[in-house]
């Protein structure tokens, strides 16, 4: 199941089509890890950042670490650790309580309220129910976020059948939510997420309602996505699939509370190091 | 690609919200509660525009008029009076037009009440004032008024002066009081639609909910979103505006048709001009305009309370 080159309609200029299949650059082109130590090179950093809901005690409390481009990571934790609180924080749907969140070199906790559609936008969400909008077809759905954009009807047939296709439902362009399985419906929440271009893919629990075999596809679903130049966080229960994908690295949540015990995930190491170790 | 294309003729765009919200049109009594409430209120503004054209029409009649009364019993006395009144009027500049009115035309006015006694009281008939009417060229003032009696009381002691339009005074303030009722009834109609308008737009918004916030997740902006309510109500405002205003005219040409059977010269000037029926056209619009501005500001202060 691999994507179309042209699949994606536009390209942001920090990526390109051609980078390798390993999640990290080779020494010598682009910057290397040792030297991603600050919001400038990261795409996003959290820095002791915590999180309350009224004033129930922390769900998150002193989470601090950094995304780089083009990494995979998976986030893990028994249920109630707070994945789904430290994604709404990804995905700008909740406001932390303290701390500092910053994306793509920008600080969002300050940042306007109306500027927030454009990060937004620039963040693909696969949600663990889906939230397909249950009134439009399957080609309506994925079409939202470019339309959303203020893209053309006739600029975006392409990309949006392209899309489906690439995730095998070219065959149900017009069927409602209600009348996909649940695998379906994921692909084209999934096709939905990254239709856009986005620059970091969000999925919460994405292989929860689907069989084994279909989380597997999903999750190459992924990792082409990932080889495209995507930073992809993924928040899953489910040991098994992190052996999945060899260069992913895992931030583990325990009681709302980051386990980071060689600060790889605040400070990642040189990727020569990487190969010495 | 052997899957058929996908862009059909019709297909939802964003923000078609007939497509992108849960509730259809039609369906809601949205579309009916405005008809009724544009029925209603053109009802009250072609009232209120009648009533103004009967008391402008009123007052341009009677405007710059004035009644002359020569009170006395000596009938010959009486008519020396007024014939001095007649001229003194008649010398001046200001002055459009005079006339006494005549016995017979007295004696016609006063038979209902009096039956045929006369009008002479040589004649044991009861002694009727001599009566001219005035007309001044410019408005009646309460100087002018007062300039003029002292004037013609020189010439005949025993008239009296009285500007026409002083004795329509009640009129014209019961007509004033209707039509502020009536500016009331549309203001109060207005308000009623608005809260109609944010009180279905909050119940949309409550229904849709969901697909708000996933809108809002994938980018969308609130003026995005309120767009999509905007179309919608601006659809069922204009639905509800037609049928109420054809409504409305139904109702306000049934209550012309009765008045007009009436025969009174003072309802007969209450008629509706081109400007007038243009007013009450642009009402649907106006109610349009209300809804969706009610919407939108609904809409928006709902979703400023989301990230």
């Amino acid at each position: 199941m691999a994507p179309p080159r042209d699949l994606f309609h536009k390209r942001r200029p920090i990526f390109t089509c051609s980078r390798p299949a390993a999640p990290f650059p080779p020494p010598g082109e682009g910057p290397s890890w040792g030297r991603m130590s600050g919001p400038e090179s990261s795409i996003v950093q959290f820095a002791n950042v915590g999180l309350r809901y009224g004033t129930d005690r922390e769900v998150l409390s002193d989470v601090s670490f950094t995304l780089y481009p083009g990494s995979f990571y998976f986030l893990t934790g028994a249920s109630g650790a707070g994945k789904t609180s430290l994604l709404k924080l990804l995905y700008l749907a909740q406001r932390p309580s303290r701390g500092i969140i910053s994306m793509f070199g920008e600080d969002v906790i300050t940042a306007e309220r109306r500027a927030l559609p454009e990060f937004r936008r620039r963040i693909g969400v696969v949600f663990q129910d889906f939230r397909l909008v249950p009134h439009l077809s399957a080609y309506d759905n994925v079409a939202l976020p470019l339309r959303i954009s203020g893209m053309s009807e006739g600029k975006l047939e392409k990309p949006v059948t392209d899309m489906l296709e690439w995730v095998g439902l070219s065959h149900r362009v017009d069927a409602r939510p209600e009348t996909l399985s649940g695998g379906e419906q994921q692909r084209v929440a999934i096709a939905r997420a990254v239709i856009a271009r986005p620059e970091i893919l969000v999925a919460d629990e994405p292989t929860g309602n689907v069989d084994p075999e279909m989380a597997v596809k999903l999750l190459r679903l992924f990792e082409a996505l990932n080889r495209l130049g995507t930073t992809v966080v993924v928040a899953t229960h489910d040991v098994h699939l992190l052996r999945k994908v060899p260069d992913s690295l895992i931030m583990r949540l325990d009681k709302g509370r980051l386990s980071d015990p060689t600060g790889a995930l605040r400070y990642p190491p040189r990727r020569e190091q990487r190969a010495e170790a | 690609m052997s899957a058929p294309s996908p862009i059909r003729k019709g297909a939802p765009r964003f923000g078609d919200s007939a497509r992108m919200m849960q509730h259809g049109r039609i369906a809601g009594p949205m579309p009916w509660v405005i008809a009724i409430m544009i029925a209603l209120t053109v009802m009250a503004a072609t009232a209120g525009l009648a009533l103004a054209n009967v008391a402008g029409g009123a007052r341009a009649e009677i405007a710059g008029g004035l009644t002359v009364q020569v009170v006395e019993a000596a009938p010959l006395e009486r008519n020396r009076q007024a014939e001095r009144a007649l001229s003194w009027f008649a010398n001046r500049e200001d002055v459009a037009s005079v006339r006494r009115v005549p016995d017979d035309e007295l004696a016609a006015l006063i038979e209902p009440w009096l039956g045929e006694l006369g009008t002479g009281a040589e004649d044991g008939g009861v002694p009727v004032p001599a009566l001219i009417d005035v007309r001044l060229s410019g408005p009646v003032t309460a100087a002018r008024l007062e300039q003029m009696r002292q004037g013609l009381a020189r010439q005949a002691p025993a008239a009296r002066i009285d500007a026409q339009a002083s004795w329509l005074a009640p009129v014209f303030d019961a007509i004033r009081s209707l039509q502020l009722l009536a500016v009331g009834l549309i203001v109060l109609l207005a308000a009623t639609s608005a809260a109609a308008v944010w009180l279905s737009a909050r119940s949309a918004l409550g229904a849709n909910r969901e697909t708000i916030e996933t809108i809002h997740h994938l980018g969308g902006t609130d003026g995005q979103i309120a767009a999509i309510f905007q179309r919608q109500i601006a659809f069922d405002a204009a639905l509800g505006g037609a049928a109420g205003l054809l409504l409305g005219l139904a109702a306000v040409f049934v209550l012309g048709q009765q008045f007009a059977d009436l025969g009174s010269g003072l309802v007969a000037g209450g008629g509706l001009g081109a400007a007038d029926w243009v007013l009450v056209g642009a009402i649907p619009l106006v109610g349009m305009v209300l809804a969706v501005i009610t919407a939108r500001y609904t809409v928006i202060s709902a979703l400023r309370r989301m990230l």
